[in-house]
């Protein structure tokens, strides 16, 4: 069936079947290919992307279920030559190691800067403990947060 | 204006006499003492079974040390500090002091305690069982801390009004002994006293105080169902004591469900109490509860997977996408020791809260620990498409009447999980 889906600002229009899982649209139909597939399971947050602004499992949500909400992927943050705020925070601190985790960790902690500009260090741990790094990365992904938002790049 | 100047006088003088009705007299500090080393540990085990650090330690708080919100109808009340700290914590409590709180709910001072602390279940605590918790607790290490001022509505934020709610609801019998030879009767008795499991599982009038006529029925808690522990249990295969027992060490039965909500910190201190006592608790529940229905086997497993697509296709095509991965019968999931969803306990609930609570909220495993996991949908899906993917998985799963106005049960059962932890 046809199903119009916005993602990044704009409307796409994709035939899929209503229970197909966001990513795979996204992927496959869209070519945005920032989200990556993991466990499939919700366990690592490969796949996370912005749902009206909130951070989201996209392996775990149909479709269907995506429609008439505002859908925001790695992609709507900044390009190659011109990359967002947290894009470059990532960059500058190399807190990619192998890489397949981070468009993930990027829309995590895009949805708490989106929320909430100058968190806590407590804030910004909570907030990105469901995403998973298999390389162990962790502590230049908690600087590139810190970077984003403005605080010391070592934590307090 | 007259009329209302006599009102706040009288509510005043009101006030005024409810401020003065102590608990009791003020009982004198202790002098230095020393504890059993043997009593220390009977005491953790028994701190353990009745998880005090549940209310008195906060998610990253030293254990003990208090500033626990407590979610009522009446307000938010903090949990007090109760390691020996003499100024803000039990330092200054005799045993004897101790064993007042504990009975009577009065305070070392003679002040009212608020029933938020279970002394409806801890008058029914015997001696040894009390002297062994009060030298556990007066062997922590003393932390200077005080708990965040409650946040009560009037009138229960006048600490004497708590005489009024006594007199109407405390009337406590006698503490038990019962016999250490008799296992079930030590059960009958933790379940009673220090597990103080009705406090959650039986249901609650609306000034808070438990339907003594309803014991274990099922109540309400911090906006969780929690079930019966009695003949009017959900559970499709009736409970064991060894699977009770096994339930309370892991927090996880694949016949029945995992522990979520407020069970899950209570299972992680129960799992730490002492074997005999696990023991005695699970036979006795499990005698309580549905007994096994003699000559038969496990059920069948209910699965309506076709009628229930079509009374809810939205449902149906939601459930695909976002649940089947793990929920179908068949996935990995269920080969490592998940309850399979037509065993899953919340289905056969009457009431939706613990099915939309766990959607909403998922499970999480202690931080730094392992556990049952399952991610949460609070941020992915609406109200809309929780009670859809609801009303599908009981209509498929569940043999028990449907579930009504569940677009509006996930509005609620989001506000409930606000500020609670």
């Amino acid at each position: 069936m046809t199903i119009v889906i916005n993602v990044n600002g704009a409307d796409h229009s994709v035939d899929a079947a209503p229970d197909t899982p966001l990513l795979y649209v996204l992927r496959d139909d869209l070519a945005l290919n920032g989200a990556k597939f993991g466990c499939g399971l919700g366990q690592c947050g490969a796949c996370t992307v912005q749902v009206d602004g909130q951070a989201a499992y996209s392996c775990l949500l149909p479709v269907a279920a995506a429609q008439g909400r505002r859908i925001r992927t790695v992609e709507g943050l900044g390009t190659v030559e011109n990359p967002g705020l947290l894009q470059k925070a990532f960059e500058t601190e190399q807190a990619a190691q192998c890489g397949y985790c981070i468009a993930g960790m990027i829309m995590r902690a895009q949805a708490l800067l989106d929320a909430n500009p100058r968190p806590t260090e407590a804030q910004i741990r909570a907030h990105m403990q469901p995403n998973l790094c298999r390389c162990g990365t962790h502590m230049r992904i908690l600087r590139a947060v810190r970077r984003a938002a403005g605080l010391p790049v070592e934590a307090a | 204006m007259h009329r209302a100047g006599s009102i706040r006088a009288l509510v005043a003088l009101l006030a005024l006499t409810l401020s003065a009705c102590a608990g009791g007299p003020r009982l004198p500090a202790p002098p230095p003492q020393t504890f059993d080393r043997a009593e220390i540990e009977r005491g953790a085990g028994l701190a353990r079974l009745g998880d005090c650090q549940g209310c008195h330690t906060t998610e990253d708080g030293v254990a003990y040390a208090g500033g626990r919100p407590l979610q009522t109808p009446f307000g938010t009340l903090y949990a007090t500090n109760i390691t020996p700290d003499p100024k803000t914590g039990l330092g200054r409590y005799s045993r004897d002091a101790f064993v007042r709180a504990m009975r009577r709910g009065v305070r070392a001072d003679g002040a009212q305690l608020y029933p938020g602390f279970p002394y409806d279940h801890f008058a029914y605590a015997d001696d040894a069982d009390i002297s062994a918790l009060y030298a556990f607790l007066m062997t922590r290490r003393p932390i200077q801390q005080t708990p965040p001022p409650n946040r009560l509505i009037p009138p229960a934020n006048i600490r004497g009004a708590v005489a009024i709610w006594k007199a109407l609801f405390f009337h406590p019998g006698p503490p038990v002994t019962p016999d250490p030879a008799d296992e079930r009767a030590r059960g009958a008795y933790l379940v009673e006293s220090l597990g103080h499991c009705g406090a959650c599982h039986t249901p609650h009038n609306f000034l808070g105080a438990e339907q003594t006529k309803k014991p274990l029925d099922g109540g309400y808690q911090e906006g969780w169902y929690a079930p019966p522990l009695n003949a009017l249990s959900p559970a499709s295969v009736p409970w064991t004591p060894e699977r009770l027992e096994r339930y309370f060490r892991t927090g996880l039965d694949r016949d029945h469900a995992a522990a979520a909500g407020p069970m899950s910190a209570v299972v992680r201190e129960l799992s730490k109490a002492s074997e005999a006592d696990l023991h005695a608790m699970a036979v006795y529940l499990a005698e309580v509860m549905r007994p096994a229905p003699a000559g038969q086997g496990r059920p069948a497993l209910v699965d309506r997977a076709e009628a229930a697509a079509r009374a809810h296709p939205q449902g149906a095509s939601l459930y695909a996408g976002a649940c089947a991965a793990c929920h179908e019968p068949g996935a990995q999931m269920m080969a490592e020791g998940r309850p399979p969803l037509p065993l899953g306990t919340p289905l056969h609930e009457a009431d939706p809260r613990d099915t939309l609570q766990i959607i909403l909220k998922g499970l999480t495993p202690p931080l730094g620990g392992a556990g049952p996991y399952m991610p949460a949908f609070a941020s992915s899906l609406t109200d809309g498409q929780v009670a859809e993917i609801a009303a599908y998985v009981q209509a498929r799963y569940s043999d028990r009447p449907a579930w009504s106005n569940l677009t509006a049960a996930v509005a609620k059962a989001r506000q409930a999980g606000e500020g609670a932890s």
